[in-house]
């Protein structure tokens, strides 16, 4: 492998964890412009987590290992996984090691483990929030599925960084069927990632918790972690989006250094616009309550597998 | 992956959106949104219409399009928002049964479709012999439609949801009916459109609502 090979794993990587948290705050800025709020400093995440590393981490009596090693599975699967999606460059050396099922795969890993955690105390709030969470998980990972295998079928393979490549050479043609998948895509990534029409990131109530109920018993350092992992989660999911709808702007193939330094500002203009899009979405929606959640989840589906459907039908 | 023209991509993308209008349909609770999704699916109807006569040069097809647009997209929707704001059931949501259910079998029946016509397809010689699987598909979505609803003004709406969908199958087939044929559908769909509502009108001074399982008993049981 090439070393600008090795320096775009790298700097992938590195972008990742240093942009996540500042993804995160331009999210929640945005939110807050939206309604009309004094926005927060976009760098209030990094306050956040700074803050917790500094503390001393209290844990429950009745914690069990798994609970301690949680965060640093949780932390480490969505590192991985910013590993292999190609959100600077596709000539990445680990494309070879995880197409898009591992990747979903790696993401469930960090869902299970995040789940038995919340369990594992024995508190009502951490299992209901695990419970809800396997739940939505459930439903959304056939969406997800569903998604990648229509990108897939439109460039015939299933390795993130060959779909984008495919995507960006072949000739610019009208897809119905990814226009579908990029819906479908869109409310996975909202359900995933407990924003609004399935979970409020901002809510202090309990009883409406999901993702929040699962680290109430967190703190210090094994919470910076969970919150880093959320944050990195968001931006994984943003990434994924880009390399299988817009990925124009990443570096492709084998390149130079040049294309490299071209593509971070694509890629930061990239998650401007996601990030406002999104804070947009959960602006004007509603949040559902849980028992509606399946059906918003099972739309997600419908969308995912008309796609696939129409792609059969009409090759487009 | 084989390349076409980009207005043959228009007219799938028009195809795939009709399929997906009769999804939303279908999970819709309110009356009124579903009427709105209707004229949108004339609409799109149209849009498909005057693009497979720019791309074929039959003029026929012009003037079936201007039917399309003066018909599903403004006399039919405004006809049937004069009779909601009339009947008052601007407000009216019917409960849905399992909407993730519903949207599993409309799926199956989609695939159905598809396959049921794969070979009629095969013998049609246009160029949007493809999108026939969708017409048949928006025809039996349709159908499902009207089976999972009780009130008779959406049932009215899946009826006319389905007469889009068998033009839409006639034009992908056979580029459009005999133009004899179509003013006849045309009228048809307009006359029952009348008579319906005045049948709404009876039914409810008969039963005090709108909802048709009041009809599926006979007078002499109650």
């Amino acid at each position: 492998m090439s070393t600008v090979g090795w320096l775009t794993q790298f700097l992938e990587v590195l972008a990742a964890l240093v942009l996540a948290p500042l993804f995160l705050g331009w999210v929640n800025a945005c939110r807050a412009w939206l309604q009309n709020r004094r926005a927060p400093s976009v760098l209030l995440p990094y306050h956040g987590i700074r803050k917790l590393f500094h503390k001393d981490a209290v844990i429950a009596e009745s914690a069990s290992p798994l609970f301690r090693l949680a965060p640093y599975v949780v932390f480490g699967a969505m590192v991985a996984a910013a590993a292999v999606i190609p959100s600077m460059g596709t000539g990445l050396p680990f494309r070879s090691a995880a197409d898009a099922i591992a990747l979903v795969g790696l993401l469930a890993i960090a869902r299970v483990f995040m789940s038995l955690a919340a369990m594992d105390i024995g508190t009502a709030f951490g299992t209901l929030g695990a419970r809800r969470d396997m739940m939505i998980g459930f439903l959304a990972e056939p969406a997800l599925l569903m998604v990648i295998f229509v990108a897939s079928l439109i460039s015939a393979t299933t390795a993130l960084p060959l779909i984008a490549e495919r995507l960006v050479v072949q000739p610019l043609a009208l897809y119905p069927s990814l226009a579908f998948t990029a819906v479908a895509f869109t409310m996975v990534l909202l359900a995933e990632n407990a924003r609004i029409p399935v979970d409020n990131p901002a809510t202090h109530l309990e009883l409406t918790m999901i993702h929040e109920a699962m680290l109430l018993e967190y703190s210090a350092r094994h919470l910076a972690l969970m919150e880093w992992a959320a944050a990195l989660k968001l931006f994984n999911y943003a990434c994924i989006g880009f390399a299988l709808f817009i990925p124009w702007g990443a570096s492709i193939g084998e390149t130079g250094i040049s294309a490299l330094a071209l593509s971070i500002p694509a890629l930061l203009a990239k998650l401007g616009v996601a990030g406002l899009w999104l804070a947009l979405l959960e602006t004007v929606s509603a949040k559902l309550r849980v028992f509606r959640a399946p059906e918003f989840m099972a739309t997600a589906f419908m969308f995912a597998v008309l796609g696939l459907l129409v792609h059969l039908l009409l090759g487009a | 992956m084989q390349h076409t023209s980009f207005d043959l991509q228009l007219l799938n993308t028009c195809a795939a959106i009709l399929l997906l209008l009769s999804f939303a349909m279908l999970a819709q609770r309110r009356i009124v949104t579903l009427v709105n999704l209707l004229a949108l699916q004339g609409a799109m109807l149209f849009i498909a219409t005057m693009l497979l006569a720019w791309r074929t040069g039959q003029n026929h097809l012009y003037v079936s399009a201007a039917l399309t647009l003066g018909l599903k997209v403004v006399a039919l929707p405004w006809l049937l928002h004069v009779l909601i704001r009339r009947l008052d059931v601007q407000w009216d949501s019917e409960p849905l049964l399992n909407v993730p259910g519903t949207m599993l079998v409309g799926l199956v029946t989609v695939v159905f479709s598809f396959g049921l016509a794969q070979p009629i397809a095969e013998l049609a010689s246009t160029a949007t012999r493809n999108s026939l699987g969708i017409a048949v598909a928006v025809i039996l979505l349709a159908f499902i439609t009207m089976i999972t609803r009780r009130k008779a003004m959406s049932q009215v709406v899946g009826f006319l949801s389905m007469e889009n969908g068998l033009f839409f199958g006639a034009m992908s087939a056979t580029y459009g009916m005999p133009m004899i044929v179509e003013f006849g559908v045309a009228l048809d769909v307009l006359v029952a459109m009348l008579v319906l509502g005045v049948f709404f009108f009876q039914i409810r001074e008969q039963f005090d609502s709108l909802d048709l399982q009041n009809l599926e008993s006979l007078k002499e049981d109650q």
